[in-house]
């Protein structure tokens, strides 16, 4: 697969399982997709384990932008893209937007064949700063 | 370090954070989302179940394998947060430090913990103990000394307000709370101090 991979990354598994049914209702199989969510534990949560195992899932050499919930998300998703290390790491995101848009206009843009510069911004369009 | 100073060290950090468990999650669940007692007792007794290995190691390895067990292990934030810090002191560390080494190597981590947590001392995070603890080993205090103003650090979270984290969604709701963080953290500094004075 030569198009950008998503990765949904949510506190609860059931967010981010939702996320990605939506994610698959609009762009079917042709962007490489994962999600993780809950602690490993059978909590709320994010597990850096789960995070990494859903990058590997949804890995693509055009890279992949990670969608996340919130703030242990995104910390917990910079630590799995660091302890995966170079070079792969140079090709992953941690995308600054809302966890279901930002999954789907990303998907969206990513299907049509986009960069992950491309894609990443589609995103970031949604959270302005 | 001694490997055997090294298990005592951890069973005493597992130890402190397993009977104040409650106490976090209490903190935690009036300004957060009430998960950092429990996921930071799972990290900690993660780590004690192979303390006996990670204690064979060099003092370097030993803390980052410390630090990376508390990332795949804690499920929160805290996991990256308190991970962090033990793999930059595992980082800087030599294998026998002495006070300044010691000293330089918790000034470059809480500088890696501050970029990890996109945070500042101030916030009212655990970087509010830490700078401290810092500050307070650079004077030359004592480890009962150091271990107190660890305390009094955690207790002046209390009248601030919460800029990162959970605790931020609350604005001022956020204040005359202490920061579940900054308790943990000065937990340990405790832990640790007892067991440096102890051996």
């Amino acid at each position: 697969m030569s198009n950008v991979g998503i990765v949904i990354v949510s506190h609860s598994p059931l967010v981010a399982e939702g996320t990605a049914d939506m994610v698959r209702q609009m762009v079917g199989d042709e962007v490489p997709l994962a999600w993780c969510g809950g602690n490993g534990h059978g909590g709320l949560g994010t597990s850096v384990e789960a995070i990494m195992g859903a990058i590997d899932r949804a890995w693509s050499e055009a890279g992949v932008a990670i969608l996340v919930d919130l703030g242990g998300a995104e910390t917990n998703s910079e630590m799995a893209v660091e302890m995966i290390g170079e070079p792969r790491s140079q090709k992953i995101v941690v995308c600054n937007a809302p966890i279901v848009e930002g999954a789907v206009m990303a998907a969206t843009e990513a299907s049509g064949g986009a960069s992950l510069k491309e894609v990443v911004a589609t995103a970031h369009e949604l959270s302005p700063s | 370090m001694a490997a055997s100073d090294f298990s005592r060290l951890i069973a005493a950090a597992a130890d402190t954070i397993a009977s104040h468990a409650d106490e976090l999650t209490a903190l935690d669940q009036a300004i957060g989302d009430g998960d950092h007692g429990l996921n930071m007792k799972r990290g900690f007794e993660a780590v004690r179940a192979e303390a006996e290995a990670i204690a064979t190691k060099p003092l370097p390895d030993a803390l980052k394998a410390v630090g990376t067990k508390l990332v795949m292990t804690v499920g929160g934030a805290s996991g990256p947060l308190f991970g962090t810090l033990f793999m930059a002191l595992g980082k800087e560390l030599p294998s026998a430090p002495d006070r300044a080494a010691l000293t330089a190597a918790l000034g470059k981590a809480i500088e890696a913990v501050s970029a990890r947590g996109k945070s500042q001392p101030g916030q009212k995070t655990m970087l509010d103990v830490l700078q401290p603890v810092y500050e307070a080993l650079v004077r030359g205090k004592t480890a009962v000394e150091i271990a107190d103003a660890a305390d009094r650090a955690a207790d002046a979270t209390v009248p601030m307000k919460a800029l990162r984290g959970r605790a931020s969604f609350l604005g001022d709701r956020s204040i005359g709370h202490m920061d579940a963080g900054a308790r943990s953290t000065a937990l340990l500094v405790r832990a640790v101090a007892a067991a440096i004075e102890g051996s």
